[in-house]
């Protein structure tokens, strides 16, 4: 769209300058766009704009500016409190808020709800073309791809060296600013962080006879439930574990990875890329048994909305049990604003850490593991008033209105202070923040992450279709990752 | 074709002079040039370099000469998409579309009135309605569990999944059928009913008449018809709102297979590459059938 812009202005403009010329009347009057056209960027050639003025709202320009922000989220529909904190909380607050400094803002949301992947790829064709939202919604572990590609830009760069002087750092840990940093470079605030681990119907246990306060202590423990469920309940899919390309990410992070740790070795350790090893076989052999024996649903899978297709067979009982992270809590079977709400959910529903294949073989020894990104927000580049988008994206980091979110769908957000006080009556949450983050893994942000994150989720769908053995699994996975990463950077079996 | 030149022979640049006829076809070859060429080249200045979506080969991508086309035509990945489409068109075009259109067609050819215009109706909605709202009713009929179809039907086939590739055959015959109906009711009107009455009574059967009346009066339509709805469903991207190419690639027809490397995996050389060959393909597509159509015209009448 202003690629278009640009290119109709200057068409206009090379159209003007013809006519100029060709006419007796070459005058220069035309060449004054400082009158006509309020250009948001600062530092105009003829130094009028004066930027260098005390206090914060110096730099911002006095003509109207447009802002967008988008987000993987739509009102009335997925990640609806995302949608609805944006349209009714920040963007109405923040617009008064400028507007009392004496800049006429206007902010627009653009919504998105579809895949994590797909609105990816419309971030990178927007921000390849020049275009895009100027305040984006984004996941940690895209960062490094995106700067590679030129998309992404550290926010210093971007903004100035001010950024730094954002009071909102103090509150928001080392660890969780990390996320958004590359090469020492702050690319975005982050907003939350997440936990994974496994949920299980209590009500389906009890009629199995299994204990309704479960914690599987080895992956024996899982299938044996699956085995008693399989046996007692045939009505019932006993366990989801994600193992489908369909599924995206969540194939590969709420299942693949924590299996994997849990055989002690991460996807990516001792500055190689984990290849066929023994953990690699073993844990596509746990995929192999459970959907081999019709442990898990093959078929689910598969399907193109399969992911939907399996938090809804959970909410209405048809699933047992199902690896997730703490978004499924927060916004799929949530009673109220869920997308599958499930009513007296701490009833209904229960939650237990994941564990390793047995009690002390997860990755630094441990009995039980996890796996966390985070999601926060980034600068467009391109954007034609960094200023004024920096004033937003801080708004939106603000203690103010990151508890304001909290209120709406409470979650473990980036920020301690905000956290005190939000998780309080969150046993779910208080879980996720106590004891699984301590045990946790964070996804590194390598530019081949999304690649080889892609080849697990082929690699784990092809065990699920018995289209390979663990073992061969394994080891095309090895030679495939040789051709993303380099045979140089995978360790071999 | 032989009555469009002028009486004395003279071609049209003739007539008009160079200056002239040159003026005339401008506009449509520079719409031509913008919107067809250009792309065009492009697509194949993109297929040889290693253009990422995201990624260092984003910002710098290379050129790699035929590397992408060599790698297309050694990838078995390719190598099933390309067969996947051919059964997809031959199956959804050329016997689905085009045999039910002429079935359809030859059915109600004599009716006439409010029952015609009612059936008339009936058909074309299912080529009016957006792609989106069609995938949507046809994953809603064809789901395994609250499907309309296991509704009718006894037991409960997920039929997505188990009959993926008919599954979008049958809808691709339903979706277009009524454009190639449209097309041969015209050319069917055109017999004179004469002919068809005189067969009938010098005792000739159905067949007898089909293959010495109806199939070389409409002979042209028939190739036309062939010629557009062989290319539209060779571009069709719609199969993939019903099953996203799966389960696994088994519906994978060449524009999905495109859309998953170049911009699901980001490989946009690569997808680029395939797109030029799926351009090649269609081009022969094209002169295939116009080779028929033309050897047609040269046939002494």
């Amino acid at each position: 769209m202003k690629n278009w812009t640009k290119l109709a202005a200057t068409v206009a403009v090379s159209a003007l300058v013809l006519a100029g010329c060709s006419g007796e009347e070459a005058d220069p009057g035309t060449t004054d766009p400082g009158t006509t056209e309020p250009d948001a960027t600062t530092g105009s050639p003829d130094g009028t704009a004066a930027p260098d003025d005390d206090g914060t709202s110096a730099d911002l320009p006095e003509g109207p500016v447009t802002l967008s922000i988008s987000e993987n989220a739509a009102v009335g529909g997925k990640n609806a409190a995302t949608a609805e904190w944006i349209t009714e909380d920040v963007i109405p607050s923040f617009e008064s808020m400028m507007e009392e400094q004496g800049v006429d803002v206007t902010v627009e949301f653009v919504p998105a709800a579809s895949g994590d992947e797909d609105y990816k790829t419309r971030l990178a064709l927007d921000l390849r073309s020049g275009a895009g939202p100027d305040v984006i919604g984004f996941d940690q572990f895209w960062v490094a791809e995106f700067d590679a590609a030129d998309y992404a830009a550290p926010l210093a760069e971007i903004v100035g060296p001010e950024i730094e002087d954002w009071e909102g750092w103090d509150a928001i840990p080392e660890a969780v600013q990390g996320s958004f940093v590359l090469n020492d470079q702050k690319y975005g605030i982050p907003f939350g962080t997440d936990g994974r681990v496994i949920y299980y119907r209590k009500d389906l246990f009890e009629q199995a006879g299994l204990p309704t306060d479960w914690q599987p202590t080895s992956w024996q423990d899982i299938i044996d439930a699956g085995r008693t469920l399989q046996e007692e309940l045939p009505d019932v899919t006993p366990l989801q574990f994600n193992a489908g390309v369909s599924y995206g990410e969540a194939t590969t992070l709420q299942g693949f990875v924590p299996i994997l740790l849990g055989a002690g070795v991460e996807p990516y350790q001792d500055d190689a890329w984990t290849g066929a090893t023994e953990a690699m076989t073993q844990a596509l052999g746990f995929y192999d048994t459970i959907f081999g024996e019709g442990l898990a649903d093959t078929d689910l899978q598969l399907l193109a909305n399969g992911r939907e297709q399996s938090f809804e067979q959970f909410a209405n009982g048809q699933i047992a049990v199902l690896a997730e992270g703490d978004y499924f809590w927060r916004s799929v079977i949530a009673p109220d604003g869920g997308q599958f709400p499930v009513e007296n959910v701490e009833d209904v529903v229960g939650y237990a850490k994941i564990p390793a294949m047995e009690p002390g073989a997860g990755i630094r020894g441990q009995d039980f593991v996890s796996a966390s990104g985070g999601t926060g927000r980034i600068l467009n580049p391109n954007t034609e008033a960094p200023q004024v988008a920096w004033e937003l994206m801080k708004w939106m980091g603000s203690e103010e209105m990151v508890s304001a979110f909290a209120e709406r769908e409470p979650r473990i957000t980036a920020r301690t202070d905000v956290n005190e006080t939000a998780l309080q009556d969150q046993p779910m949450l208080q879980f996720i923040s106590d004891e699984v983050l301590p045990i946790t893994w964070y996804r590194p942000g390598f530019e081949t992450y999304p690649q080889v994150s892609t080849l697990i989720q082929e690699t784990v769908e092809s065990v699920a279709r018995d289209r390979a053995t663990a073992e061969k699994a394994a080891s095309s996975y090895e030679s495939e990752l040789q051709g993303i990463v380099g045979a140089d950077n995978v360790s071999g079996g | 074709m032989a009555d469009d030149s002028p009486d004395d022979g003279r071609t049209g640049a003739e007539v008009l002079g160079i200056g002239g006829a040159s003026a005339f076809v401008a506009p449509a070859v520079g719409l031509i040039g913008v919107f067809l060429l250009l792309p065009a080249l492009w697509t194949l200045y993109l297929g040889i370099t290693n253009l990422e979506l995201t990624g260092v080969a984003a910002a710098q991508p290379e050129i790699v000469g035929v590397d992408n086309f060599t790698r297309a035509l050694s990838d078995p990945d390719f190598h099933h998409s390309l067969w996947v489409t051919l059964v997809f068109v031959a199956g959804s075009a050329l016997l689905g579309q085009t045999v039910l259109g002429l079935w359809l067609a030859w059915l109600v050819r004599r009716w006439r009135g409010w029952t015609r215009s009612l059936f008339e109706v009936l058909v074309i909605i299912a080529w009016i309605i957006p792609a989106s709202v069609v995938a949507f009713l046809w994953t809603a009929f064809l789901d395994a569990t609250g499907g309309t179809l296991n509704a009718i039907l006894p037991g409960s086939v997920p039929w997505l999944i188990d009959w993926p590739l008919a599954s979008i055959i049958v809808f691709n015959t339903w979706r277009g059928a009524a454009f190639s109906m449209l097309l041969f009711s015209a050319a069917l009107n055109a017999i004179p009913p004469s002919y068809l009455e005189t067969a009938q009574l010098a005792g000739a059967n159905l067949v007898q008449q089909w293959r010495d009346i109806v199939l070389p009066t409409i002979k042209g339509h028939i190739l036309t018809a062939l010629l557009l709805i062989s290319l539209w469903t060779f571009n069709l991207f719609t199969p993939f709102l019903i099953t996203g190419g799966g389960p696994g690639n088994a519906t994978e027809i060449l524009p999905i297979y495109v859309y998953r490397r170049a911009l699901r995996f980001g490989e946009l050389g690569y997808g680029a590459a395939i797109s030029a060959i799926m351009l090649a393909i269609n081009l022969l597509i094209a002169l295939v059938y116009l080779r028929l159509a033309g050897g047609r015209g040269q046939e002494p009448a």
